[in-house]
């Protein structure tokens, strides 16, 4: 299954500058977990030591928080898209 | 029939035939108070279409000195003004544009202890802020104030704005709901680095700006509940469901932060 996952500017250093990077995943922790793979310290960016979804981070999938679906284990399905939204502020980003 | 002197007919003029606006729309901008916090990359576009719009008072916040590399992006200040407080500049660059409009400075660090008397008598407030301490806390003080606040942010070339509309408590999001506590010092990168498109402030500040008006003129529909987000490389604009947090730590149903609330300053930039 393949899913979009968009990569907001301040993370794509870490992604070669890309702001698209397609998975195959089912829910949104493997998704991560593929990232994780593919781009070393994308996840810790994301989730905190206990495997929680950082709080200063939103994840979407299409326009919906994931923390009003299923958290972590949101289900995915072909065709959707994965939005990482981090807390900007100026000059701070994660 | 509102009463507009012959020079207001004209500046007003293409406002005033648009039919969501007309003559009363423009009356009511031009009896709206609005603040700004922040006269920088935001604020500066933002500030600059509400006056040119006739909005009759403006507030503005900021306690820094033009800096010659605000230049890139500040489009209120110019290079003469290198050295004087923002406030003061942009005071100049808004009453020069619009002589309808009384601009009042607030040379001055929001704090707990200021914000509330600050905002207590303007209609919308605009956070154009760089720093997560002030964003919550110009998030608290409009919710325990029930004013509506325009938030925006951006980075690089990103941008997100969304409306908290505290005149409606029950309904409306805080920005706690979408972010609930600022991200802990030593988590963000060297704040040195970032970098921001000077033009992305032009985007961001005006949708504020657009977002301000149509709160004024009560038209539209403001972007309450969502979360715009722009990526200027690839210029696209989203918008994402911004819901109402049930355990939201201030607009919840059992809140835990009842009074205004100050954190570090742990590593600031300035516009």
């Amino acid at each position: 299954m393949g899913v979009v996952v968009r990569v907001p500017t301040p993370l794509r250093r870490l992604t070669n500058g890309q702001g698209e990077v397609e998975v195959e995943a089912r829910t949104v922790r493997e998704a991560i977990e593929k990232l994780e793979q593919l781009y070393p310290g994308f996840k810790e960016r994301l989730v905190d030591e206990k495997g929680e979804l950082r709080k200063f981070v939103n994840l979407y999938v299409n326009d919906e928080d994931v923390r009003f679906l299923k958290g972590l284990d949101t289900e995915l399905k072909d065709g959707d898209t994965v939005s990482i939204v981090p807390a900007i502020a100026g000059g701070l980003a994660l | 029939m509102p009463r507009f002197t012959e020079e207001q007919i004209k500046r007003y003029a293409r406002h005033i035939v648009l039919p969501e606006v007309g003559g009363r729309g423009q009356e009511k901008l031009l009896n709206s108070k609005v603040l700004v916090v922040g006269a920088g990359g935001l604020g500066s576009p933002a500030l600059y279409y509400l006056a040119a719009a006739g909005v009759g008072t403006i507030g503005v916040v900021d306690y820094d000195a033009v800096d010659l590399s605000n230049l890139q992006r500040q489009i209120l200040h110019d290079t003469s003004r290198v050295g004087t407080p923002k406030v003061e500049s942009a005071k100049k660059t808004l009453e020069a544009l619009n002589p309808d409009v009384k601009v009042i400075t607030y040379n001055a660090k929001l704090s707990k202890d200021n914000v509330m008397d600050i905002i207590k008598d303007y209609d919308v407030v605009l956070d154009g802020t760089d720093n997560f301490p002030t964003r919550f806390l110009i998030n608290d003080a409009c919710y325990f104030a029930g004013k509506p606040l325009v938030s925006a942010a951006m980075l690089r070339f990103e941008g997100q704005c969304t409306v908290f509309d505290f005149r409606d408590k029950e309904k409306s999001p805080c920005y706690r709901c979408l972010f609930p506590e600022p991200p802990p010092p030593g988590t963000v990168p060297s704040c040195q680095e970032a970098g921001i498109l000077g033009s992305v402030g032009g985007i961001m500040g005006s949708i504020q700006a657009t977002e301000a008006l149509k709160l004024l003129l009560g038209i539209g529909e403001p972007l309450v509940g969502k979360l715009l987000i722009m990526d200027a490389l690839s210029m696209d604009f989203r918008k994402v469901k911004l819901r109402k947090d049930p355990d939201c730590p201030l607009c919840g149903r059992n809140p835990k932060i009842k009074e205004l609330i100050e954190y570090d300053h742990s590593c600031e930039v300035r516009f």
